[in-house]
């Protein structure tokens, strides 16, 4: 069987397209390549979701956070609090638990109990409460006269929140939100490994990286495909972020851009 | 425990619950609370060994030596964390095995990776096939604190590395002109002075690594998450006393609990530390303690 016949089979592997059966024995290095490829098909769907629908939610908490009245305040607080104080990998069991108990009383909820839709539930709060928490920071740190050459021209509230104190916000937090989404796509590796089943073994990449690993018994294969293609997808996340950093700098002068920095730090 | 439990099926309510609570199994779940403690107390300062050992080879003036040391301070970025908890646990075991098989069967004539397997003779098999239930349990966990420590070294190298060169360059270079030689004024001015400008770092760093505790079940160790999933799940009489549905939702909940008060607890602490430590330090916040006092 060509390498070629094998990325017909398994490219697809992952959302149930094409040969159902994994190879059980004599696995080749395309094999390998083609089926942890695949599932990467899902660490992309479970990251890019999670963070265009975080942005939204995450600006809204920031918004709370930094308002005057307690009863908006104190719950966006907790929030934050919560999913950032405990791990990952407890808020996907609990969810997990959570959602099958709701299930068993009411039925509308099944589908929250498979990782398509569950998982990203959880991934989407997870990664709202890390980027409102930046973006808070974000927009304390708006320049005094930013504000006061808004006021001196007459705007307030929304027009003055979108022209003015959301775009600025956007600008000094998206180095630190660059990192953000780069950790929430190593986030996504954890699904498959909390309770959320994988139906049909439908996993993502480190789950097959995991299969393969536990039947040839040779960790020194699979984790390094995996790592190359997380490096690439890493590295295409900085590409499409530093080119909307770019655009929100615009305005600047070049020395003044902050330049994006990768640091390891936002592991959860 | 209490001397009224001998019968579950007669008491209800609180009473159950605390007969309920303090089974032998549930004991086993508060020891493993332990466990996750023994793993920080252990990987926290070995971390910061490997983090110092890191920085100080990223540092240095002798090119291959500090490649290695950029490597491995590198080596955690790009690459989810997890994937390096699954990767580490099956290669060193295999790295011990394969040492122990060189050095105790040097006359073995077989290749090692036969098709799937790996093939060691039996004398250095880890732990060896006749020993008791719990070395195997100490090596797995030993396997466990060696992994934590290897990544959160990587992560500690690239704080302390950050730390060093953030040293004011006038501090070293008054070293030098006093005669200290490279080692001296390491020792005596950098090495004490850069503290301040980890803390943040490494505070961040320890939040990182309580909250990454949990990965500890999928290398295989009886923590807190195993127990948790074990007796949560739904009993029925035929196999216990305490019959009761799935409480797993209730188990997970109480972790995030703790998790959310350890994390909390700690935060308070490092920011005591962290004021003690900024206290007369040239810096903004030094700076704003003795206004603040004044």
């Amino acid at each position: 069987m060509s390498c070629w016949d094998t990325i017909a089979d398994y490219a697809l592997r992952s959302v149930g397209v094409g040969e159902r059966l994994l190879p059980r024995s004599d696995f080749t290095l395309c094999q390998q390549v083609t089926l942890i490829g695949s599932g990467m098909i899902w660490n992309i769907y479970f990251g890019l979701l999670a963070l265009l629908s975080g942005f939204f939610l995450a600006t809204a908490l920031a918004m709370a956070k930094a308002a005057h009245s307690p009863l908006l305040r104190k719950p966006a607080e907790w929030f934050i609090f919560v999913f950032r104080g405990s791990p990952l990998f407890i808020q996907f069991f609990f969810a997990y638990f959570l959602f099958l108990s709701l299930k068993n009383v009411y039925p509308v909820f099944s589908p929250l109990t498979s990782a398509w839709l569950g998982a990203l539930v959880v991934l989407f709060l997870n990664t709202s409460a890390y980027s409102a928490e930046i973006f808070h920071g974000a927009m304390l740190s708006i320049p005094k006269g930013d504000v006061e050459a808004a006021d001196a021209y007459g705007m307030s509230g929304w027009p003055r929140f979108r022209r003015i104190i959301w775009p600025t916000m956007l600008r000094l937090a998206w180095p630190a939100y660059t990192n953000e989404a780069i950790f929430l796509f190593h986030a996504t590796a954890l699904v498959f490994f909390s309770g959320f089943p994988a139906t049909q073994q439908m996993g993502d990449a480190l789950y097959y990286a995991n299969y393969f690993a536990d039947k040839t018994f040779n960790p020194f294969v699979p984790y390094p495909i995996l790592a190359v293609y997380f490096i690439l997808l890493t590295l295409s996340v900085i590409g499409i972020f530093g080119i909307v950093n770019r655009r929100l700098n615009r305005h600047l002068p070049q020395a003044a851009r902050a330049r994006i920095r990768l640091r390891p730090m936002l592991v959860r | 425990m209490f001397p009224y439990c001998s019968d579950p099926n007669a008491i209800s309510g609180l009473t159950w619950l605390s007969c309920y609570l303090t089974t032998g199994k549930h004991t086993s779940l508060y020891l493993s609370f332990l466990t996750v403690l023994v793993l920080l107390a252990i990987t926290a300062p070995v971390a910061l060994v490997f983090g110092f050992g890191g920085a100080t080879a990223a540092r240095s003036r002798f090119a291959p030596l500090s490649w290695l040391g950029k490597g491995y301070i590198g080596i955690v970025r790009g690459v989810p964390d997890i994937a390096f908890f699954l990767f580490f646990v099956i290669a060193l075991d295999q790295a011990f095995e394969y040492l122990r098989h060189k050095i105790k069967c040097p006359d073995w004539d077989q290749p090692i990776r036969q098709g799937n397997d790996f093939v060691v003779c039996a004398a250095a098999k880890l732990p060896l096939g006749d020993a008791p239930q719990w070395v195997h349990e100490t090596y797995g966990f030993f396997l466990a604190v060696l992994t934590f420590s290897i990544i959160f070294g990587a992560f500690a190298a690239n704080v302390l590395y950050g730390a060093m060169q953030a040293v004011p360059r006038a501090q070293i270079e008054t070293a030098e002109a006093y005669g200290m030689s490279h080692g001296q004024s390491f020792r005596r001015i950098l090495v004490p002075q850069m503290w301040v400008y980890a803390l943040p770092g490494l505070s961040n760093l320890w939040m990182v690594l309580i909250k990454a505790t949990p990965l500890l079940f999928l290398l295989g160790v009886e923590d807190i998450v195993y127990w948790a999933r074990e007796l949560g799940g739904t009993k029925t009489p035929k196999f216990t006393d305490y019959p009761h549905e799935d409480w797993r939702m209730w188990y997970f909940g109480a972790l995030l609990v703790f998790y959310l008060v350890f994390t909390r607890v700690s935060e308070v602490v490092l920011a005591r530390v962290m004021r003690r430590l900024t206290h007369g330090q040239a810096t903004m916040g030094g700076e704003a303690q003795r206004k603040a006092a004044a």
